[in-house]
């Protein structure tokens, strides 16, 4: 008993502090990670994600879709012919963004404008969940016969984006989503749609992902015709850009196009191909780094 | 045998307390980098690091937390994070060290130091040595130092398809003032 305590006497000046010491006492216990990147860019293919543009950051996004690849040779698959839409998305700040596009089908001008509610985190302050409210606005511009009234013409989305990134490679995203028409193009159609989507993100390499996106519509809303909206993509990130090649069954862009007015069918090959291409630019003035 | 235990007891009391009064923490630190790049520098600051110095021994660790630089470009933020360093793998960036010069850093003034020590981005260590300028005051320290991080030390890959450049040196700036440490 004597020599333990003898030899402990003697390791104690030596005990003091070791580096290792030093570095439990750096820790600081009140850190809280945000997970970043759930999805790499604000749609997951054609519908939003849970991401937001950065503070002060202008995302410009050119998307493309072609037609039909089921148009055969003659067609060219489908590339003969395309939609496009243009969008400029702006961050306010970083939980808050606005954004508004122009697509060519139906001519059609949206707006719209997300808030980050929670933001998945972990550490001191640990959220399971990111959570983001997207209210959108379109209206379509095309001349029509008899010409219908812009109340007529426009539509209502809102969103409750709910994401979880589960690990590093593997993020899911449900997205609860009402869409009102004004006038719906089939009469017997609902004016208010209740509908769901689901999306994923998986990553492959650290710049490259697969995604894919079904929105549902609950049963007894719509015309038959109609089919749920189901896309997969391939993303591709190159510094400030963010490439999405992707196929899907819808050639519109805006929430009530794809969600409510898709008329493709996977099986019968009324599948589009397509891509979104974004580059961010930032907008803060010169930093206080290097003044 | 109570008696056995006092003696130890009363040294370790003693040792930590003195250790504690010579161990000084940071209250405010500031690490920027910047790299020249064609269309956009790529530069981030992050002032949520802690580092302790240790006067007693003259050692001191830093520990970074690498998602909390903050970027312009919120994406390149992004792109830093997931492609680069892989922060939720790799959280901190650390050095733990030693300063080289037998000073007595109970004078004020300024010094030029260096410390030897390992540096830890990534997940990979580096043997490193790291100079800067140590201001002494009272009851305060700031430590003031500039190195450089080749990416491929660390085994940060540089992608082949990149549009934008990037430097495979960047060049680290670090400010942190200390105060006496208390927990």
């Amino acid at each position: 008993m004597r020599k333990i305590f003898l030899l402990l006497y003697l390791l104690l000046p030596f005990s003091a502090l070791a580096q290792e010491d030093l570095m439990k006492l750096v820790s600081d216990s009140n850190e809280v990670f945000v997970r970043s990147a759930t999805f790499k860019a604000t749609r997951i293919i054609n519908g939003h994600s849970v991401e937001t543009v950065g503070k002060n950051n202008m995302d410009f996004i050119i998307s493309h879709r072609f037609d039909r690849i089921n148009r055969g040779f003659e067609e060219f698959f489908g590339l003969d012919a395309a939609t496009n839409r243009l969008g400029l998305e702006y961050g306010i700040n970083d939980r808050f963004m606005i954004g508004l596009g122009r697509s060519s089908f139906q001519k059609t001008f949206d707006y719209f404008a997300k808030y980050k509610l929670l933001r998945q985190t972990s550490g001191a302050v640990s959220t399971p969940l990111s959570v983001t409210l997207f209210g959108g606005y379109a209206i379509r511009t095309q001349k029509t016969a008899p010409q219908l009234s812009g109340s007529d013409r426009s539509s209502y989305t809102a969103q409750l984006l709910i994401a979880r990134k589960f690990s590093e490679a593997f993020s899911l995203q449900l997205s609860p989503t009402l869409i009102h028409r004004n006038r719906a193009d089939i009469f017997t159609d609902n004016k208010t749609v209740i509908a769901t989507g689901i999306g994923g993100r998986m990553k492959l390499t650290k710049r490259t992902s697969l995604n894919g996106e079904y929105n549902y519509v609950l049963p007894n809303q719509i015309d038959d015709n109609y089919k749920n909206n189901l896309s997969f993509s391939f993303d591709l990130e190159t510094g400030g850009h963010v490439f999405q090649l992707l196929f899907t069954n819808s050639f519109g862009m805006t929430e009530r196009q794809f969600i409510t007015e898709t008329d493709g069918s996977w099986g019968s090959g009324d599948i589009h191909f397509g891509f979104n291409i974004s580059r961010t630019f930032s907008f803060k003035k010169k930093s206080r780094l290097n003044p | 045998m109570k008696h056995y235990l006092i003696l130890p007891a009363f040294i370790l009391i003693f040792n930590f307390a003195s250790a504690q009064n010579k161990l000084y923490s940071s209250n405010k630190t500031e690490f920027s980098f910047f790299s020249k790049a064609p269309l956009e520098d790529i530069e981030a600051k992050n002032t949520r690091a802690n580092s302790i110095i240790n006067l007693s021994n003259r050692e001191l660790v830093v520990r970074i937390p690498v998602s909390q630089f903050q970027f312009k470009n919120k994406l390149m933020q992004q792109h830093f994070n997931e492609n680069y360093m892989e922060s939720e793998k790799y959280p901190y960036a650390t050095f733990k060290g030693k300063i080289n010069e037998d000073l007595d850093l109970s004078k004020a003034g300024v010094y030029s130091v260096s410390a030897n020590g390992i540096l830890n981005i990534h997940g990979v260590d580096q043997d490193r040595k790291l100079s800067g300028k140590l201001t002494v005051g009272e009851k305060s320290l700031l430590l003031e130092t500039l190195f450089e991080v080749m990416l491929i030390d660390h085994r940060i890959e540089i992608p082949k398809l990149v549009f934008k450049k990037i430097a495979e040196k960047i060049e680290v700036k670090a400010n942190i003032s200390y105060s006496p440490y208390t927990k």
